[in-house]
C-alpha cells in the first residue's frame, strides 16, 4: 500500500517526534475529544452497543497496526479474534477464573496462534501474504468447528461476566462498560506507543521499502514476525472482551467473512491513522445495527462501500480528513 | 481382495473418485486464478463468486428458458464471462497503477455484492439441478459402481485444463499473452492491443470458473455459498503449487484433491484442513510454491 505515503525520511530520526509521548497537536486533540467520548458516551447512548463498538475498534486497529504501518495485509485476522472469545469464554465458564485473568488468556493464546501463523506467513509477501493468512485462518476456522471445547455450532454460551479481581460484580452494564472502556484505551495507547517507538519507525521503513531496510542491517522478518504477533495478541483481547460483554463465543467470530469486516472497518475510517479504525468501526457497526432486519442486503451494502472505498476513497474518512486540514491524525 | 490396510476397496475407491472431483474443481479454478494473476497481477477474489453464477445461469437457463444442460454448458460460460468484462472495464481496470493489494480488496467487494445479491434472491438453501438423462445412471467397474456423471466431470475438467495449457503454450495467441506477462509495454510497442487482451483474459478466467460451476451443479446443490467455501482451498492449492505455471495449477489442483479424498479414508477427522497443513509444510520446505519462480 506504498501509493500515497509519506515519503521516506521518518525512518533515520526515530526520536524526534513534537508533542506531548509522540502524539502530534491534532491528535492530542483527537484524544482529548476520545477520552470525553468514552466518559459521556454510555449517559447518551446504550451502552451494550458502545462495547460492541469498542471491541470492534481494538479489533481494528490491532489489524491496522500491521496494514497501515508494515504494510501486511492479514486477511485471517478472525482466526485471533474469534479463538481470542473462545478462550476466555472457556476460562470463564469452566475454569471459573476472574474476567481479566480470561481476557489475558484470551489474548495470550491468540498471541501465540500468531507466532504459528505468522511464521509461516512472513515468508511471502503481498498477495501471497493474504491468501496464506487467510488459509490459516480457515484452518483455525475448522479447528473450533471440531474441537470439543468450542462447543460447535452452538458455542460458547452463557459465559459468566464474573468480578473483576473477585470483587467488582460486572453484571451491571456501566460496571462492564468502564472494564471495556478501559481495555480500549490501554489498547490505543499501547498501539500509539508502539508505532512512535524506534521499533514501529523501522516497521514503516519496512513498508516503504523492506529492501533498503535489509541492506541497512535491520533483520525485517524478526520485525514483522513481532509485529504480527502483538497484532494477533490484540485482536485476541478484543475478541476475548467482547465474549465477556456478550457471554457468548460462537464460529461467526472466527468465519473469514468477520475478518473481511475487519478489513472494511479499516479502510472506511483510514489505513495507517491512528483514529481511522475507530471511526471505520463505528460506522460498520453502527450500520449492522440499524440495517440489522435487512439481512443479505447487509453483505450486498458492505460490498458496495467496499468498492467505493477502494476506487475514490483510498485514504477513508479519517485520512481524507486529516490532508483536508492539513495534520495528521 | 476386498480390503487394503483394513479399509475397504469401494470405500477407498469411492473416495478416490470424490477427492478427483475436487481435484478438478481446484485444478480449473486455480488456473483461471493463474492465468489472471500472470496478466493482471491481481488475485482475483471474486473467483468463487464467479463459479456461483456460472451454477446459477444454468439452473436459470434451465428453470426460466427451459434450455438443458448442453447449452447452458456453453451458454452460461459466455454469460458470466461477459459479466466479467464489465466488471473489469468499468472497475478493475482502474486499479492497474496501485498496489495489488487493492484489486483483492475490490473483488472481494465485488465477490461480497454478488453473493449478496444471489442469497436475497435464492436464499441459503440450495436449488436442485438434475443430471441430465444421458449422464445418469453408473457403470459397473467390477470393484466399485462409478455414476457417470462423475467420471464425465473429471474427464471434462482434465480436457479443458489440457487444452487451456495447449492454447497458452502453444498457440500464437498464448505466445502474445506470455510475453504480455513478462513485458506488457514491449508486447504494446509492437502493436498488440494489451488493454484489449487484458479485458478478455479476465473474461476468459471467469468463463473457465463458470464453466466448473456449470459442471458441478448437478453434483453440488446450487447455493450461493457454494463458491466461497470452495475459493479459499483454491487459494491454499494456489499458494502450494506457485501462480508461476499453468501445467503447475492443473497438476497441484488434482494431486491435492486426490490427497484430499485419501484422508477423508485413513483420518476423516483432518480431512477439512488437510490442504491448509500441506500448504504450511510447501512454505517451510519451498516457500515460492512447488512450481513457483522465487
Amino acid at each position: 500500500m506504498s501509493a500515497e505515503t509519506t515519503a521516506i525520511g521518518a525512518v533515520a530520526a526515530p526520536a524526534a517526534e513534537e508533542g506531548f509521548w509522540g502524539f502530534s497537536r491534532a491528535q492530542l486533540v483527537g484524544l482529548a475529544a476520545l477520552v470525553a467520548a468514552l466518559l459521556i458516551g454510555p449517559f447518551l447512548l446504550y451502552p451494550v452497543f458502545l462495547m460492541k463498538l469498542l471491541c470492534f475498534a481494538l479489533f481494528a486497529m490491532a489489524f491496522n497496526l500491521l496494514i497501515g504501518y508494515v504494510g501486511l495485509l492479514s486477511f485471517g485476522h478472525a482466526a485471533y479474534f474469534g479463538m481470542g472469545g473462545y478462550i476466555a469464554g472457556h476460562a470463564a465458564k469452566a475454569w471459573g477464573l476472574t474476567p481479566e485473568l480470561s481476557i489475558i488468556a484470551g489474548g495470550l493464546v491468540a498471541g501465540l496462534l500468531g507466532v504459528a501463523a505468522g511464521w509461516l506467513a512472513i515468508r511471502r509477501q503481498g498477495i501471497y501474504f493474504a491468501m496464506i493468512t487467510l488459509a490459516l485462518a480457515q484452518m483455525v476456522y475448522f479447528f473450533c468447528v471440531q474441537a470439543p471445547f468450542t462447543g460447535g455450532e452452538d458455542g460458547i454460551q452463557a459465559i459468566p461476566r464474573g468480578k473483576l479481581f473477585g470483587v467488582i460484580p460486572l453484571d451491571p452494564d456501566m460496571n462492564m462498560y468502564w472494564v471495556v472502556a478501559a481495555v480500549f484505551l490501554l489498547g490505543f495507547l499501547l498501539i500509539h506507543r508502539i508505532i512512535h517507538s524506534p521499533y514501529g519507525q523501522v516497521l514503516k521503513s519496512i513498508k516503504e521499502n523492506e529492501p533498503r531496510a535489509i541492506s541497512l542491517g535491520y533483520r525485517t522478518d524478526d520485525y514483522k514476525l513481532l509485529a504480527f504477533i502483538l497484532s494477533a495478541t490484540l485482536a485476541g483481547v478484543a475478541g476475548a472482551t467482547k465474549s465477556l460483554v456478550f457471554g457468548i463465543a460462537t464460529l461467526t467470530d472466527v468465519h473469514w467473512s468477520m475478518s473481511g469486516e475487519v478489513v472494511l472497518m479499516t479502510l472506511v475510517g483510514g489505513l495507517g491513522t491512528v483514529f481511522g479504525p475507530l471511526i471505520g468501526a463505528g460506522v460498520i457497526v453502527g450500520m449492522q445495527n440499524y440495517l440489522a432486519e435487512m439481512g443479505a442486503w447487509v453483505t450486498v451494502i458492505q460490498g458496495v462501500i467496499f468498492v467505493l472505498c477502494v476506487l475514490a476513497f483510498r485514504r477513508g474518512l479519517v485520512g481524507e480528513l486529516a490532508s483536508l486540514l492539513k495534520v495528521k491524525l | 481382495m476386498d480390503e487394503i490396510f483394513g479399509i475397504p476397496l469401494p470405500l477407498l475407491f469411492g473416495q478416490l473418485l470424490l477427492g478427483l472431483i475436487n481435484g478438478a474443481f481446484y485444478a480449473m479454478l486455480s488456473l483461471g486464478l493463474a492465468v489472471i494473476f500472470g496478466l493482471l497481477n491481481i488475485v482475483n477474489m471474486a473467483h468463487g463468486a464467479q463459479f456461483m453464477m456460472g451454477a446459477f445461469a444454468a439452473w436459470m437457463l434451465l428453470a426460466w428458458f427451459g434450455i438443458g444442460y448442453w447449452w447452458a454448458l456453453i451458454i452460461a460460460p459466455i454469460i458470466v464471462a461477459i459479466t466479467g468484462i464489465i466488471l473489469e472495464k468499468l472497475f478493475i481496470s482502474r486499479l492497474y497503477k496501485l498496489d495489488h493489494l487493492y484489486g483483492l480488496l475490490l473483488t472481494f467487494g465485488l465477490a461480497l455484492i454478488i453473493e449478496g445479491i444471489f442469497r436475497n434472491e435464492f436464499g441459503s438453501s440450495g436449488l436442485p439441478y438434475r443430471i441430465p438423462p444421458e449422464l445418469s445412471g453408473a457403470w459397473d467397474l467390477g470393484f466399485m459402481f462409478m455414476p457417470v456423471y462423475r467420471g464425465w466431470v473429471v474427464v471434462a475438467a482434465l480436457v479443458l485444463c489440457l487444452a487451456t495449457w495447449l492454447l497458452i503454450e502453444k498457440t500464437r495467441l498464448g505466445a502474445y499473452l506470455r510475453a504480455a506477462t513478462e513485458r506488457a509495454e514491449l508486447v504494446q510497442a509492437f502493436g498488440v492491443n494489451v488493454p484489449r487482451m487484458i479485458t478478455l483474459t479476465y473474461g476468459f478466467g471467469v468463463g473457465l470458473a463458470a464453466i466448473g460451476g456449470v459442471l458441478a451443479a448437478p453434483i453440488y446443490s446450487v447455493n450461493p455459498q457454494m463458491g466461497s467455501n470452495l475459493i479459499i482451498v483454491v487459494f491454499a492449492v494456489v499458494v502450494i503449487g506457485g501462480m508461476g505455471s499453468i501445467m503447475g495449477a492443473i497438476v497441484t489442483g488434482f494431486a491435492l484433491g486426490i490427497v484430499e479424498g485419501l484422508t477423508k479414508v485413513f483420518w476423516p477427522e483432518a480431512s477439512a484442513t488437510v490442504i491448509f497443513v500441506i500448504m504450511a509444510i510447501v512454505l517451510l520446505a519451498r516457500p515460492a510454491g512447488l512450481f513457483g519462480r522465487a
